[in-house]
């Protein structure tokens, strides 16, 4: 690899700030993320760290295009990013698979509206099944296979029509402790297969630092960058060498540490939590009086 | 038993079976009592055998019934009646409940009217429909419809609204035009309570049907037939109308329970 390649720059965000109108926050509005710069360059594997309420998941939002309402500027490859677009893929936290899809369908839904031809897009789908090691699950629905499996194919389906960045939103938040540290482990091996930009929001300062070539560390009120831990150490990492410790513990003193904001706050708007219960038609509210 | 049933060859599933069908034929019990009781009364003539008839006599007037064709042809005009308003009644209710869920300014502009209307006893439209419609098939239709329109609407619009804002991300993420995301996410997503709304209108339009049988007197249909049975006070008749009108209404309900599954099986849906 060209040394012009790797410090090819690729997304840039330059002084990003949001703001939510809140009757709650004092002046009736809400600083969610104030003056957030990041450059992250082509390939390289950026985790976002900060204890709940700092704005990490809005900024991933930001990039995403989900919200085009934000002070400053986000640039990809040099162009202002507007709205949704192919180049930027996402993994949600809950998988958000549609449930009347089989996995095969599932990941198709990322090609949906690409310019592959049908048999391309076939291809396409078994490459990622088989990247994501869904061999023989194709026709199965989300509710017959796990929440790993299901975050599996959320990857594949991310990935599929080869975004430039794949953004991650606490990808592994909602799995046990060892489906999680089988997937850290598959997600660096597709990222080294695949060398596409990622971005990983987390609140797991060890995944932040076994994946991350650098950790961001955010703090809350408003959400701002507290400082940018670059992460050394040779792909695969191993949890118990002792640079990778000091790493971590590093980046864990910033969240035990007595000084700066407390590090539990919930004042943001709960953005994802309950919206997919939805309430079952009632026969009472029908209202037909017979 | 349940030892038995391990330690033979791993033919678990012949015990099991058994007991499903013990489960099943459970409901019967009552219905055979009854039946049982009704023959023990009528035929010791404890009571007088005009207002209770012997289950003999209205499986005679069954008989004559079905061999005269007046039940196929009474069955038939009911069934018609009832298909044309449920149809009628279920495509207007899917379009005004998907307008009302799709759009926020049709919405503001007929949902308060709507739910006025809705508020209206079914029962009380008939006196208006009588004068606009007189009493024939026109009138029934009409009142069928009604009945029918009004689940459908609410639970399409109701299924729509509710589509999981998530999964609509996700269709914006993958730049679903507004018409992809019509067809893949939100209607996908509101069918459960779509099929709520259409089962529920195919049960209340046939409700609805002996309904305006029996207020619209006009013409033939079951609940004419109720009503001759009663006026010249044959109760065999009346029973035996009776009886049909559950049995048809049993088996839209047995349809409906086994489409709604076959489409739960279709779309992978966990219960």
């Amino acid at each position: 690899m060209t040394e012009s390649a790797t410090l090819e720059l690729d997304l840039d965000l330059h002084g990003v700030g949001k703001r939510y109108a809140s009757a709650q926050a004092a002046g009736g509005v809400l600083q969610v993320l104030d003056g957030i710069d990041l450059n992250v360059r082509s390939g390289e594997f950026v985790a976002v760290v900060g204890a709940s309420g700092c704005g990490k998941s809005t900024l991933l939002r930001l990039i995403l295009g989900l919200d085009d309402h934000y002070e400053g500027h986000i640039t990809l490859g040099g162009t202002p990013v507007q709205g949704t677009g192919r180049e930027r893929g996402i993994v949600f936290q809950d998988h958000r698979l549609f449930p009347w899809l089989t996995v095969e369908q599932n990941i198709a839904v990322g090609l949906r509206n690409s310019p592959h031809t049908a048999a391309q897009k076939r291809d396409l789908v078994a490459e990622h099944v088989a990247l994501v090691g869904l061999e023989g699950f194709e026709q199965s629905y989300p509710h017959q296979i796990s929440g790993g499996m299901a975050q599996r194919v959320a990857i594949a389906r991310g990935l599929v029509n080869r975004p430039r960045v794949l953004l991650l939103d606490e990808p592994f938040g909602a799995l046990d402790a060892l489906t999680r540290a089988r997937l850290q482990t598959e997600l660096q091996r597709i990222w080294e297969k695949e060398r596409i930009t990622m971005i990983l929001v987390t609140h797991d300062v060890e995944e932040a630092v076994f994946l991350g070539d650098r950790v961001v560390i955010m703090q809350p009120h408003p959400g701002r960058i507290r400082r940018i831990v670059p992460v050394p150490l040779a792909h695969p990492r191993n949890r118990s060498d002792p640079r990778f410790i000091r790493i971590r513990d590093d980046v864990l003193s910033d969240f035990l540490a007595p000084d700066g904001a407390p590090a539990e706050a919930d004042s943001v708007p709960a953005e994802q939590t309950d919206l997919y219960r939805r309430p079952i038609p009632s026969l009472a509210s029908l209202q037909m009086a017979w | 038993m349940s030892n038995a049933a391990t330690t033979t060859h791993g033919a678990t599933p012949i015990p099991l079976d058994d007991n499903g069908d013990t489960r099943r034929w459970r409901g019967l019990v009552l219905p055979v009592v009854a039946i049982l009781l009704w023959w023990a009364l009528s035929r010791a003539e404890l009571v007088n055998s005009a207002l209770l008839v012997s289950p003999g006599k209205v499986l005679a007037t069954a008989a004559d019934q079905i061999t005269t064709g007046k039940l196929w042809r009474a069955l038939g005009a009911s069934l018609t009646r009832e298909l044309t308003g449920f149809v009628i009644g279920t495509s207007a209710g899917l379009l005004l409940g998907a307008l009302l869920g799709v759009s926020r300014w049709f919405n503001r502009l007929v949902g308060p009217s709507f739910n006025t209307f809705k508020q209206i006893s079914l029962f009380a439209w008939i006196p208006l429909i009588s004068v606009w419609f007189g009493l024939g098939d026109t009138a029934k239709v009409v009142f069928l419809s009604l009945a029918a329109l009004v689940p459908v609407v609410v639970n399409t619009c109701d299924g729509i609204r509710s589509t999981p804002k998530p999964l609509l991300e996700v269709a914006k993420v993958y730049g679903y035009t507004p018409v992809q995301t019509f067809f893949h996410v939100v209607l996908p997503a509101a069918t459960p309570a779509i099929f709520t709304g259409v089962y529920l209108a195919l049960i209340y339009s046939w409700l609805a049907t002996i309904g305006a049988e029996y207020l619209l007197v006009a013409g033939v249909g079951i609940g004419n037939l109720l009503i001759e049975g009663s006026e010249h006070f044959q109760m065999d008749l009346v029973i035996f109308g009776m009886f049909v009108v559950g049995l048809v209404g049993w088996l839209m309900n047995a349809l409906a329970r086994h489409v709604e599954r076959r489409l739960a099986h279709l779309r992978g849906a966990a219960q």
